[in-house]
Parts: C-alpha cells; structure tokens; sequence
C-alpha cells in the first residue's frame, strides 16, 4: 500500500519536473527542475532498493553535472540571453510526431513484454549476505573491472578535452 | 506502528528544535570566544554575560523589512536561502548520537536513521547546498553578486573532492560506510581512527573549513568588507538563514568528524577497563564535547589566522590537497590489505 | 490497486525518455537540449535499476553508474564545445550553429 502510494507519487512528480523542464521559457528555471527530476529520481532509486545509486545519483549528477550546467547558464546569462524566434509550426508537429512515434514503439515493447508469460525470475538469493554498496563494489572490481577502467580513462580524456575546449585562445 | 512512525518523528521534533536552538547560540560563541582571544569581552549587556544576545538578534532580524530587488526572479530569490538551510538541517538525519539510551523506559536509538551508505549520504546532501550560493548570487540580479557567487560555489566544489577522498580513506579502514558501523568498528578495533588516519584527519578539517566558508577560506564572505558577496540583496529574515546556514553546516562538519574519527559516543580509551569509571558519563554527553571541542578549534582558528587569497585557495585545492588525498588512499588500502594477509 | 511490478517502471522510464526525445525535438536553446538528453539517459538508469530489483542481481545497478559516468563526461565536454562556440559567434540558438567553422 505504502509502495504503490510512493510510487505514484514519485512517478506524477518525476513526470511533472521533466515536462516542466522541457517547457520552461528561463533556462535556470529549466535547471532548477532538472535538478528537482533527479532528486525524486534519486528517492525512486531508494524505494527500488538500490542505495548506493541513489547517493551516487545525488552526489554526482544533481550535484555535479547539473551544478556544471548552472554554472555555464549563469557564465552566458551575464551578457544577457536573446530569446530567439519561436518554432514555425511545421517544425511543431514534425517534432510531436517523431516523438510520439517513439512513444508508440517503446510502449509496444513494454505492452508486449507484460503480455508475455514473465520469464522465469531469478531465485531469490538466500538473504543477502553482503549489504548493496558491498556487491556493487565486488561486482565493480572483479567482473567488470575492464569497463570500470575505460570509464576511468574515458572520465580522464574528458576532463582535459573541456579544459582544452574551454580555454581562452592566446 | 508506533516503531516506525511515532518515534522517528519525535526524533526529527527533537533534533531539530535542539539544532536549531544550538546554531543560534553559535553565533554568541563565535562572538565570545573571538572576543577573548582579542583580549575583550564580547557581548555582554543582554542578559547576564550576554546570554541573551541570539535571541535580540533573532528578534531584529525577524522584524526587518523583507526587500525584494528589483527585477529579480522571485521565486529562486525565495528559495536560495531554503536551499542553502535545507541539506545542513537534513544532514542530522543518520548523526548517531549514542548507540541506545533508555528514555522514560523506553529504549530507543539516538539516532534518526542508520543508513548503509551514511556517510555517502551526508557527503550527497552537502553537495546540494551549493545550489542555494548560485541561486542567491544570481536572484540578487547584480553582477557583484552573481560572480561572488560563481566563485564561492567554484570553492566549494573544488573541496568537495578532497573531503570524499577523504571520507573514502576512513571507510577503507573502517570497512563500512554506515556511520554507526564506522563508531563500532573503533570500538572493536580500540583506537580511535584519529590515530589511524591522522592525514585524513588533518585534510578533512582543512577541506571542512573551506567547504563551510569558513576563514580562512571566507573570501567570498570578506568581500562583504568589499562589495556583497553572494548575500549582498538579502535582509532581514533571508539573511538569518543564510547565516545560521553556515553555523548548521559547521555544526554538520564537526558532528561527522567525531564520529569518524574521534570515535563518536564512546569514551576515551574505550576498551582500558580501568578508566570505566568515564563510561557513567552517558555517550551522547561525550560526543557533544567532542562536537564542542572541534567547533572550538574552528573559531579558534578563525581568530587567528589570515585569509587566503582566491587563487591561493584553488591551487592549495587542487595542486596540494588532492595529490596528498590521493596518496593517503592509496596507503591506506595498502596497509589494510598487507594487514589482512 | 495491483502491486506495483517492473512494467510500471518501464512504463514510467518510457515517458520520460519521450519527455525527453520532445525536448530535443522542440527546443532550440542548446542547453535545454543537453538537459533533456540528460532526462533521457535518467529513463535509461531507470530501467536498468528496475530490471536490477527483478533478477535481484546488482549488475543493473553497476551499468548505472557507468551510465552516469558516461553522462558527466559527455556533459563536461558538450558544455566546453558549447562554451567555445558562444564565445565566438555570441548564440545558444541551435539554428545558428549550421556551418562547422565560424
């Protein structure tokens, strides 16, 4: 009961953030809901008992890569952001239609999916020994150590693009 | 259903009032204890001693005019300040006070919530704070403001880092993230990870000074002397929460590094049996003294040393610390695996 | 009401993800555009920790966190291209970032 009432709840905010920040016409207001989307997101990552991806959800995104967006909002704003020209019309609905279209097909995937007879679920493993940040970690390290690397790299190479990207030209 | 709901609200009723009450007589220790170490007696008019100094306080400041500047955006000038009062508030939530205390015959837990990933938690909910110094600097629409606020913000995340290396240090050694289990995990082990970890200890209490603006990191609240800062357009009201915001996250800084390194609610020498005669003294008195003892450090600290300059700040952040931060992590883990074998 | 199974997840991780396809779609301020490719990259972690609560195997969970790895980086280095853009031609308008050179 309490689940189904949380759930509801997070999905009606999470779905609300997110089309208010396609919507708004001040792009800090866009930022700010953005930042309220991850945070419920973060709470729906709690109810479905991940907990490390929760805080990491928290940590890095809202508080990391959004807080890079606001800062770069408010690195243009200073001289004032135009507001161009609103979309012509044909461009509405060619944009409306792709995306109902891709509305239709992932809906046909999850409708087909729950007609389908569910699969055969894992077995329940014997309580978990370890606690959730503690499989993630072995996981991380052992199995999947070669993505955990590139990623690394990947974060790396990032990191000196933008300051490369960024630079003022001498 | 009593467990699950009446009783961690009560606990929220209580910490919170008791925060709230403690970040407001902050203010009249700040002002004492820099007092006294510039050889003067600090508020002393209001009540005896000038005990009663946070309440006149409280009271001009809810009786000021609210002003609003011109053409801000209002609703984000609102919500600053809740952004920045928020997280430092909800951070109390997995503050383990003491293991169990038995009140009115009731045992219960003295704290909120035990959080496998606490630590993280807290770490998380600091983070977001940042957003109430941008959103100030930008409602207050006034370019003084607006770049304060960029810099401050650019400060603190920059210290962010070195306090999760940090943090991440003591979890390698303690082997939990949960902040109960880093308490418990001193206690079996019996020395206090201060003295395990002295270098994360040190970094963690220099990160922690800049990450709470604190001096000497508090450029961005000296340019008061200069222009603004980020809090420049606020008054009254707004400008108290701002400013207990920033007493509520020392508060939060002190409180997570007793428990991580000064061994939480238990007594010195936790494990010498000789010395139980320190164990009638209960576990949530110690760890308030701890809390006392750091916050102490951080006034003291504010009295008598000079500020950084920005730049000096961001290159002692990120040339200095982290490289150090780094290298302490990769000892550590070191030590712990070779003690393993 | 029915208990609440992984479809409804999927169901809500697939709207978001449309939320998200109009947002790139409609919108012509480049950085609302990053933001709704960051809400569209959130549908997928859904998905993916959904999936993870129903095999009760926490590799879900570890593709997240690449995920979300992956978005920083990508955010990092979109926003240091976008920077370098707006400095030389003054717009965040995606109309106007037509020609590969200024």
């Amino acid at each position: 009961m309490l689940e189904t009432v949380v759930f509801y709840a997070l999905a009606l905010l999470i779905l609300g953030f997110g089309i208010l920040v396609v919507t708004s016409r001040n792009t800090v207001h866009s930022v700010l809901f953005l930042v309220a989307n991850f945070l419920c997101i973060a709470i729906l990552y709690l109810s479905l008992g991940a907990e490390f991806l929760a805080v990491i959800q928290v940590l890095v995104y809202a508080g990391g890569i959004v807080v890079l967006y606001l800062f770069v909002v408010m690195l243009v704003s200073l001289r004032g952001l135009p507001d161009g020209p609103r979309n012509s019309r044909r461009r509405t609905r060619l944009g409306l239609a792709m995306a109902a279209a891709v509305l239709a097909e992932v809906s046909a995937i999850v409708v087909s999916a729950s007609a389908r007879p569910a699969g055969v679920p894992a077995p329940e493993l014997a309580a978990p020994s370890l606690g959730n940040t503690e499989m993630v970690g072995w996981l991380l390290y052992t199995d999947y150590l070669v993505p955990f690397e590139v990623a690394s790299m990947l974060l790396l190479v990032a990191m000196v693009g933008a300051i490369v990207l960024a630079r003022k030209a001498e | 259903m009593i467990e699950t709901y009446v009783v961690p609200l009560l606990k929220i009723v209580v910490l919170l009032n008791a925060v709230l009450v403690s970040v407001t007589y902050m203010v009249l220790l700040e002002r004492k204890v820099i007092a006294w170490v510039q050889v003067r007696l600090g508020p002393m008019r209001v009540g005896p001693y000038g005990v009663l100094q946070p309440i006149a306080d409280a009271i001009k400041l809810i009786l000021k005019e609210d002003i609003t500047p011109a053409r801000s955006d209002r609703w984000v000038f609102t919500l600053a300040p809740i952004v920045a009062m928020v997280p430092a508030l909800i951070a109390f939530a997995v503050i383990p006070f003491d293991k169990e205390a038995s009140i009115l015959g009731y045992h219960v837990a003295l704290y909120v919530a035990d959080v496998n990933v606490g630590l993280l938690y807290v770490v998380s909910v600091t983070s977001v704070s940042v957003y109430g110094i941008i959103l100030a600097g930008y409602a207050s629409n006034s370019k003084f403001p607006l770049l304060a606020g960029l810099r401050a913000s650019a400060q603190l995340i920059s210290y962010e880092i070195a306090v999760t290396l940090m943090l991440v240090s003591v979890v390698v050694s303690a082997g939990t993230l949960s902040m109960v289990g880093i308490v418990e995990a001193q206690r079996t082990s019996g020395v206090w990870f201060a003295f395990v970890q002295p270098v994360a200890l040190v970094i963690l209490f220099i990160a922690g000074l800049a990450e709470t603006n604190r001096a000497p990191f508090d450029l961005p609240e000296a340019e008061q002397e200069l222009t603004g800062g980020f809090h420049t357009e606020y008054s009254g009201m707004r400008f108290a929460l701002f400013y207990l915001a920033e007493y509520a996250n020392m508060i939060v800084v002190s409180a997570v590094a007793t428990t991580i390194f000064f061994g939480g609610w238990l007594r010195p020498f936790p494990n010498v049996a000789a010395l139980g005669l320190l164990g009638l003294i209960p576990g949530w008195i110690w760890f308030i003294l701890k809390t006392f003892v750091f916050l102490y450090v951080f006034i003291w600290i504010r009295a008598t040393l000079p500020r950084y300059r920005y730049d000096q700040l961001m290159r002692l952040g990120w040339k200095i610390l982290i490289p150090i931060c780094i290298a302490n992590l990769v000892v550590s883990a070191t030590v712990v695996v070779l003690l393993q074998r | 009401m029915t208990p609440i199974t992984p479809y409804h997840y999927l169901v809500l991780s697939a709207a978001l993800f449309t939320i998200g396809v109009i947002g790139v779609m409609l919108r012509r301020n480049i950085i609302v555009i990053f933001m709704s490719i960051e809400l569209m990259l959130n549908a997928v972690n859904i998905n993916l920790a959904a999936f993870s609560l129903q095999w009760h195997h926490v590799v879900g969970q570890v593709f997240g966190i690449f995920v979300i790895a992956v978005a920083a980086a990508e955010a990092a280095v979109g926003l240091g291209i976008l920077l370098a853009f707006y400095r030389n031609k003054e717009t965040l308008d995606i109309d106007e970032m037509t020609i590969l050179k200024w």
